[in-house]
């Protein structure tokens, strides 16, 4: 499957990734090889069978509308580069 | 050239559950930031989260309470976008196979006809969290409390024709979802809000025009300038021989004015997927029917019965239903025997200023129905005057005491003694010659006069109809 260097730039940008130079034609035969690899399931006759959500076959998992416990404040901004009163603190976002 | 706007709403309305859609943190409002999160809002990896039964309940019943059809077989995608108060990358939402499609709303024009207006699709979905912007240094702040509350996002079909007819449309669906005590339905509160997707066409083209997105529009009022500005917009841009293109744009509720935020082609790009963490939802034909009884009455079949079985104008009925707690609270009143009309009035009239006035809400009332029943009681066992009934009304409200009490206390019983009131009007034409001449001389307006001397003279408590009956008989 043929890949262009114009979609592997739209989807690394998508995804936040910074792809440049030689990189760009790199991703986009290896990405081609992956998808026409993956193609080989279209082969497979799929007449009326329905499309799969999950690869398990029980449905309704539930939960009870009761309230548990939360993480609190210090635990919740941990992991967080950055923070203030209680805040994550991003780059500006607008 | 004639243009004709088409408009297309979406609502998303929080859902009045404790606990978050997927995991058991808090909904509370208000809370100190980043209190009610745990682990799984908080987008760890390696957690897993698991469906809030209650959530589908309640999109149960707004999907039966706007006659849509509920998909046996429902699924969760993951919708792909980052954004800093969106803390997992994708936000965990309904594509492909929503919970309910295909239903509709009827809603009232201006001129009293119905209008039926399609619903497209209802689907359940999780909030994301809350950013504030610094304005003194180039970073935002982010609060992840409301990340993961539920929300059902209601995609109406591109069926209104103008800015009152939207209005009239989001305080239907707002009423149904108050009706069903599913969600505040708060627009300021941002429990309640709003997108609208609006283009122009030219009068009687079927093909529609290219539409633009608007954003934050919190109030009911916005959602009309909004909508009011943008058609205006578009047909400028287009008799300018223009194009209008795809985008969204932002209301400025200082400027009075929609602004462009972004060109939509890449922001559209979500890559949906279904979640491999949620299994199926499968909601079988027992589940649907017990949802189908719980659902209470609503506000159309409420209204309608109101206008039948109480013999109410359809404007009264519109008044005492738009909200199900003053529907209520009328039941209650007439179910003690009080006159419906008199009911009706007093409920819209004095009640609702004196709430008003006080910023209560109908459930908040000082004086309880039963309590109201009683002072109208009062009047139509002619006990009192309706003029009095308004100074013990004052009274109630105040100090929450009886009707009764509070007659007895300031002697306010009306005074329907023949004799009694015979004598002071004796006294007033006495004391009032002129008048009652040019009364005879055929100055029939003066009645007035004579009655309201005579109410003072009784410090208003002479019951009215004996006055009026003994005044013409005198004067004549």
């Amino acid at each position: 499957m043929k890949i262009t260097r114009d979609e592997v730039i739209h989807v690394a940008a998508l995804a936040r990734l910074c792809v440049a130079g030689d990189d760009i034609d790199r991703m986009a035969d290896q990405v081609g090889d992956i998808l026409s690899y993956v193609e080989t399931l279209s082969r497979v006759d799929t007449t009326g069978v329905p499309p799969t959500a999950h690869a398990i076959d029980i449905n309704n998992a539930f939960r009870d509308d009761t309230p548990g416990r939360h993480l609190d404040n210090a635990g919740a901004l941990a992991n967080a580069p950055e923070a203030e009163d209680g805040l994550f603190v991003v780059p500006r976002i607008i | 050239m004639n243009f004709e706007p088409v408009i297309g709403l979406e609502v998303h309305a929080h859902l009045k559950t404790d606990t978050k859609i997927f995991c058991s943190c808090s909904t509370k409002f208000g809370a100190p930031p980043n209190t009610h999160v745990c682990p799984v809002c908080l987008g760890m990896p390696g957690v897993l989260p698991v469906l809030n039964k209650k959530v589908v309940e309640y999109a149960m019943r707004m999907a039966f309470a706007t006659n849509c059809e509920i998909a046996g077989e429902s699924r969760f995608a993951r919708k792909n976008y980052f954004y800093p108060d969106l803390p997992k990358g994708y936000q965990i939402s309904q594509f492909e196979l929503p919970i309910a499609e295909h239903g509709h709303v009827d809603i009232s024009l201006p001129n009293s006809t119905k209008k039926r207006i399609g619903i497209t699709r209802i689907h359940m979905e999780e909030d994301a969290g809350k950013s504030i912007h610094d304005p003194g240094r180039p970073v935002s702040f982010v609060d992840l409390n409301r990340t993961g509350v539920p929300l059902i996002e209601i995609v109406s079909e591109p069926d209104l024709a103008s800015p009152e007819e939207a209005g009239a449309y989001l305080r239907q669906i707002r009423m149904i979802l108050r009706y069903l005590s599913i969600s505040d339905g708060n627009m300021e509160e941002g429990s309640f809000r709003c997108d609208a997707n609006i283009s122009v066409r030219p009068a009687g083209q079927t093909e529609l025009g290219t539409r633009a997105e608007l954003k934050n529009i919190n109030s009911f009022k916005f959602v009309e300038k909004a909508l009011a500005y943008e058609i205006k917009r578009q047909i400028s841009v287009i008799t300018g021989g223009g194009r209008v293109i795809q985008e969204t744009r932002l209301w400025d509720t200082a400027k009075n004015r929609t602004n462009s935020m972004r060109g939509k082609e890449e922001a559209h790009d979500y890559r949906y997927f279904p979640d491999p963490d949620l299994v199926p939802l499968v909601i079988d034909d027992a589940w649907m029917d017990a949802v189908k009884k719980s659902l209470p009455e609503l506000p159309d079949a409420r209204r309608a019965r109101f206008i039948s079985d109480f013999d109410l104008s359809e404007y009264d009925a519109d008044l005492l239903t738009a909200d199900r707690k003053t529907a209520d609270y009328f039941e209650a009143c007439i179910a003690t025997g009080a006159p419906t009309k008199l009911c009706a009035n007093w409920i819209m009239g004095e009640l609702a200023a004196a709430l008003n006035a006080r910023g209560k809400s109908i459930d908040q009332s000082p004086i309880p129905a039963d309590a109201l029943a009683k002072l109208l009681c009062l009047i139509t066992d002619n006990v009192i005057s309706g003029k009095i009934a308004k100074t013990v009304f004052e009274e109630m409200i105040e100090t929450g005491k009886p009707a009764q009490t509070i007659v007895e206390e300031k002697g306010l019983v009306q005074v329907s003694d023949a004799s009694a009131i015979e004598a002071v009007i004796d006294e007033v034409m006495t004391n009032n010659p002129d008048e009652v001449e040019k009364y005879r001389a055929g100055k029939k307006k003066l009645m007035g006069f004579f009655v309201g001397q005579v109410m003072r003279a009784t410090k208003g408590k002479a019951n009215p109809g004996v006055v009026n009956k003994i005044l013409t008989n005198k004067l004549s």
